[in-house]
C-alpha cells in the first residue's frame, strides 16, 4: 500500500507526470472551479480528491491525453456531486463574491476544458485572481501564507504545518477559519483595480517571500530542506511579472529569490549540515540564476518601500553572488546596503545583518558597538546570541563567545542550526585549550 | 451584499474640532457617499450618533431585565455611527471607507435571516 501524495514535490523524478500535473494543473484547477462555484471549502476538497483518484487510476490506466482536461472534470465533478447532496438537505451555504462575468468565463472553461499545455488568458487571469484573493488584506498575514500554500500551491495540510512550524491541528483549524473568511467576508474573487495594483503586490510580493523562505527554514529532526518551494515561489513571481509587467516590487523580489536560490546545491554538506556562505564551495552555486538575476537588478531603478527593500537585499545578494571568493567580497559595499536598508525598514534584523558586514570590514568590536542593546528589540533570538558569539571569539574572548554559544543553543531547539551552533562551541573549547591560540 | 459600517472615535476629538475641522469631516462624509455610488454602491441608511453619555443599556438574563446608563462597553473610542451599505463586495466598501475622517472603521457583512 503506498502513501497516497501529499504535494506537488512528492515524487522523485522531476518529470513524474503526477508531480508535474500537481505543478501546472492545481492552483489553475482550483482557480476555475472557484470561479465557477464560489465555494472554497467544496473546492479544496474536490481538488484534493482528484489528483488522489489521479494518484491511483494513472499508475494503472496510463496518464491521460490532457491531464489538466482529467483533473478538472474529476474535480467538477465531485462538487457538483457535494452541491447535489447540499440541495437534497435544502442546505443553504453562503457563497464567495464572484462576479457574473468570471462566473460565465469560468464555467465556459470547466465544461469545455481546453487541452494543451499552453494556458489562455482567461486562465492566467483565473490564477491572478486566486493569487490576490489568497493574499487580500483583510486575510491576517497567517491566514494569507497559508491560503496560498493551499490553495495556489497545492500542498496539503501536514506540510504546511511541518513548514510554518505549527501542529497539524492547528493549520488545519486555520485554513478551515481562513476559507470561512473567504466566503463570509465579502472579499471578492478578483484582481485589484489598477489604482490598488502597487500596495496589493505589496501584500503579494511578502506572502511569496514568506513561502520562499518557508522551504528553507531550518526543519526540526531530519527533515530536509524545501528548497522546491523555492521553485514555486519565483514560478509565481515569474507569472506575476509576466501578466503584470513594470511592477518594481516583482521584478525586484524575483532577483532577490533567484539569487537566494542560486546556492542551493551549497548551503548543505553530504550529511546535511548547514555550510555557512563563507565556506560555500561557490562553484556549486547556479550560474544561470545569477547571469538571469544580474540583468533583472541592474535595470530596477532606486525606489521606496517593500520594493526598495527587495531591490537593497537583492543587491546584497547580487555582491555575494559575483564575488570570486568569499575573501574577494566587497564588504564595504554590502555594509553600505545593509545601512541604507536600515533606514529604510528601521528593523533589528538589518542591524544584525549589518554588523556582521561591518566586522568583516572594521572588526569584531566595530560590529558589537552596534549591536550594542539589540536585545531589548530582539529579545530571544538565537542569531543575535550566536553572531555577538562570533564576534567575541574572533575579538579573542573565548569565555564570552562560549556564554554566547550556550544562550544561543538554549533558543534553538534542534535541527541544523543547533548542530552547527554545536559544533561551533566544541570547536571554541578545543581552541581555546590548545596552547597556541591562548598565545595568540 | 449588505455591509454595516461602524464608525468609532474617541468623543472627544469631535468635541475639541474647531468649526473648519468640522467642515473637513462633512467633507469626508461627502465623499464616502461619491464614492459609494461611483463603485456600484449604495447607501441605504446611515446615521450620526449621540455621545455614549446618552447610552442606555439593557441586559436580559432569563427574565431579569436590567436597564443601565452608559454604554455595554467602556473603551477608548466608542462607536460613534454607522452607514449600511449595499455592495459588490468588501473591496467597493473599503475603498469609500478610506475617504472617512480619521475613524477606525469596522465593516461587517450583513446576513440574511430566515
Amino acid at each position: 500500500m503506498t502513501t497516497p501524495p501529499s504535494g506537488p514535490h512528492e515524487a522523485s523524478a522531476q518529470d513524474d507526470p503526477l508531480a508535474r500535473a500537481w505543478r501546472e494543473h492545481w492552483g489553475r484547477t482550483v482557480a476555475l472551479l472557484l470561479g465557477q462555484f464560489a465555494r472554497p471549502d467544496l473546492v479544496e476538497d474536490a481538488v484534493a480528491e482528484a489528483f488522489a483518484s489521479a494518484a491511483q487510476r494513472w499508475p494503472q490506466d496510463g496518464v491521460p491525453d490532457s491531464p489538466g482536461a482529467w483533473l478538472l472534470t474529476a474535480a467538477r465533478r465531485r462538487v457538483v456531486d457535494r452541491l447535489r447532496a447540499e440541495a437534497v438537505h435544502r442546505r443553504k451555504e453562503p457563497l464567495m463574491v464572484v462576479d457574473a462575468r468570471t462566473r460565465a468565463a469560468a464555467s465556459a472553461s470547466a465544461t469545455d476544458p481546453s487541452t494543451g499545455p499552453a494556458e489562455d488568458e482567461h486562465l492566467l487571469d483565473e490564477r491572478l485572481r486566486l493569487i490576490f484573493t489568497c493574499c487580500h488584506p483583510a486575510l491576517s498575514a497567517e491566514a494569507r501564507v497559508a491560503l496560498t500554500l493551499r490553495f495556489v500551491i497545492g500542498l496539503d495540510v501536514p506540510e504546511i504545518a511541518r513548514l510554518m512550524l505549527v501542529r497539524p491541528t492547528t493549520m488545519a483549524a486555520r485554513i478551515t477559519r481562513a476559507k470561512k473568511r473567504l466566503t463570509a467576508s465579502g472579499i471578492p474573487f478578483d484582481v485589484p483595480p489598477a489604482g490598488r495594483l502597487d500596495e496589493r503586490l505589496d501584500v503579494v510580493a511578502t506572502v511569496l517571500y514568506l513561502v520562499f523562505t518557508a522551504g528553507y527554514h531550518p526543519q526540526p529532526g531530519d527533515e530536509p530542506l524545501r528548497g522546491d518551494l523555492g521553485d514555486e515561489a519565483i514560478r509565481l513571481a515569474r507569472v506575476l511579472d509576466s501578466l503584470l509587467p513594470g511592477h518594481g516590487v516583482v521584478r525586484a523580489l524575483l532577483a532577490l529569490m533567484l539569487l537566494q536560490h542560486s546556492r542551493r546545491d551549497a548551503r548543505l554538506d553530504p550529511d546535511g549540515h548547514l555550510v555557512l556562505l563563507h565556506d560555500q564551495d561557490r562553484s556549486r552555486w547556479r550560474r544561470t540564476e545569477i547571469e538571469e538575476a544580474l540583468p533583472l537588478l541592474r535595470g530596477l531603478p532606486r525606489t521606496t518601500g517593500q520594493a526598495e527593500a527587495y531591490r537593497l537585499q537583492a543587491l546584497v545578494a547580487a555582491e555575494h553572488a559575483t564575488a570570486p571568493a568569499a575573501a574577494s567580497t566587497r564588504w564595504d559595499v554590502i555594509a553600505g546596503h545593509y545601512a541604507e536598508l536600515e533606514d529604510l525598514t528601521g528593523s533589528p534584523v538589518v542591524r544584525l545583518a549589518r554588523a556582521v558586514a561591518v566586522a568583516e570590514l572594521d572588526g569584531p568590536d566595530a560590529a558589537l558597538a552596534l549591536l550594542e542593546g539589540l536585545e531589548t528589540r530582539l529579545p530571544d533570538h538565537h542569531r543575535l546570541e550566536a553572531v555577538r558569539a562570533e564576534l567575541a571569539w574572533q575579538a579573542g574572548r573565548p569565555q564570552e563567545a562560549a556564554a554566547g554559544f550556550l544562550r544561543a543553543l538554549a533558543l534553538v531547539p534542534g535541527g541544523p542550526e543547533h548542530e552547527h551552533l554545536t559544533e561551533r562551541l566544541a570547536a571554541l573549547r578545543t581552541e581555546a585549550l590548545t596552547p597556541e591560540a591562548e598565545a595568540g | 451584499m449588505r455591509f454595516v459600517v461602524l464608525l468609532h472615535q474617541d468623543e472627544q476629538v469631535w468635541r475639541d474640532a474647531s468649526p473648519t475641522q468640522r467642515e473637513e469631516y462633512y467633507r469626508r462624509h461627502d465623499a464616502f457617499a461619491q464614492v459609494t455610488s461611483r463603485t456600484g454602491c449604495t447607501i441605504l441608511a446611515g446615521e450620526a450618533l449621540a455621545g455614549v453619555e446618552t447610552a442606555t443599556t439593557v441586559r436580559r438574563r432569563g427574565e431579569q431585565v436590567s436597564v443601565t446608563e452608559g454604554p455595554f462597553a467602556e473603551t477608548a473610542e466608542q462607536l460613534g455611527g454607522f452607514y449600511l451599505v449595499e455592495a459588490p463586495h468588501l473591496d467597493a466598501v473599503i475603498e469609500a471607507s478610506r475617504e472617512l475622517p480619521e475613524y477606525t472603521v469596522e465593516i461587517r457583512p450583513a446576513i440574511d435571516v430566515a
